[in-house]
């Protein structure tokens, strides 16, 4: 599937200098695609074990920050016997330029997969501009 | 007399098939110094009860209509497809990092399941697969006689 084998293994979130997480959990940095349409940005992100009530997206000026808090895997009356795998909060932010319309960011929730829609301001939507004849 | 001799000699000494798998060992083990888990996909946690097992794979967007579970005899299989996103003409992505495409992955139980009784539930992009031990298999307490 991937080229590069190391990129299977979830990769640890870092936290800014000297700072630490209050919560004792580990974090990773979900992978993301984007796309851009002529509509929209869209951007996809692997978050397993999140669902929507467990998705916080804050845009702050010009940062779009993409937390999910995953629920617990432990399960009662069983025991980790192997683990290929950390259960964790994700978490990862973009700069977004002023071409997306801060109004209208839409997000959902599927089968662990968070879609960010961000909506194209007005201004910069790509038109047709029709040529009239001299 | 030598001949029988040099031509055991010969077989049993050519070193390199034991070179060749020592290098394969040492390969593994420095490999998975950096990398503490393996890299198949999907990444699988197992959990052990008394019941039997429940293994769990992150499958973030998969369609659980297309996923395969097979059981038979003390063997795992799960097999499906991760589709990239269709995009239509003039979109293009500015990163890709999700992996997609066909995967499958065997894993092998330390007991033999009842197959009947195999239960998976996906949600949230975990799989759950729960396995209870067969009867057969099942731990018997014995009592000691007095």
């Amino acid at each position: 599937m991937a080229e590069d084998k190391k990129d299977m293994v979830k990769q640890p979130a870092a936290t800014p200098a000297g700072t630490e997480r209050t919560r004792a959990r580990r974090v990773f940095v979900p992978r993301v695609d984007i796309y851009e349409t002529s509509e929209a940005i869209v951007l996809l992100a692997d978050m397993p074990g999140v669902d929507e009530t467990g998705v916080d997206i804050t845009l702050e000026k010009n940062i779009l920050t993409l937390v999910g808090q995953a629920a617990n895997g432990a399960r009662a009356g069983y025991s980790l016997a192997y683990a290929e795998y950390d259960a964790g909060d994700y978490e990862r932010a973009f700069t977004i330029s002023d071409e997306v319309d801060r109004e209208r960011i839409e997000a959902t929730v599927k089968n662990g997969v968070l879609r960010v829609v961000l909506h194209k301001a007005e201004a910069v939507k790509a038109r047709k501009i029709a040529i009239k004849a001299a | 007399m030598y001949g029988p001799v040099l031509w055991r000699f010969g077989r049993a000494m050519d070193p390199w098939p034991e070179i060749q798998r020592l290098q394969q060992e040492m390969n593994r083990i420095f490999s998975s110094a950096s990398q503490p888990y393996g890299q198949e996909f999907p990444a699988i946690n197992a959990w052990a009860g008394e019941e039997g097992m429940v293994v769990t794979a992150e499958l973030p967007g998969a369609d659980p209509e297309k996923l395969d579970i097979s059981v038979v005899g003390d063997s795992l299989t799960i097999s499906g497809n991760r589709e990239a996103e269709a995009l239509k003409a003039g979109e293009s992505y500015h990163r890709q990092e999700r992996s997609c495409g066909r995967f499958t992955r065997t894993i092998q139980l330390p007991f033999h399941v009842d197959a009947a009784k195999v239960a998976a539930t996906y949600e949230r992009g975990i799989l759950n697969v729960v396995l209870p031990r067969s009867e057969a298999e099942k731990p018997k307490k014995i009592s000691i006689k007095s």
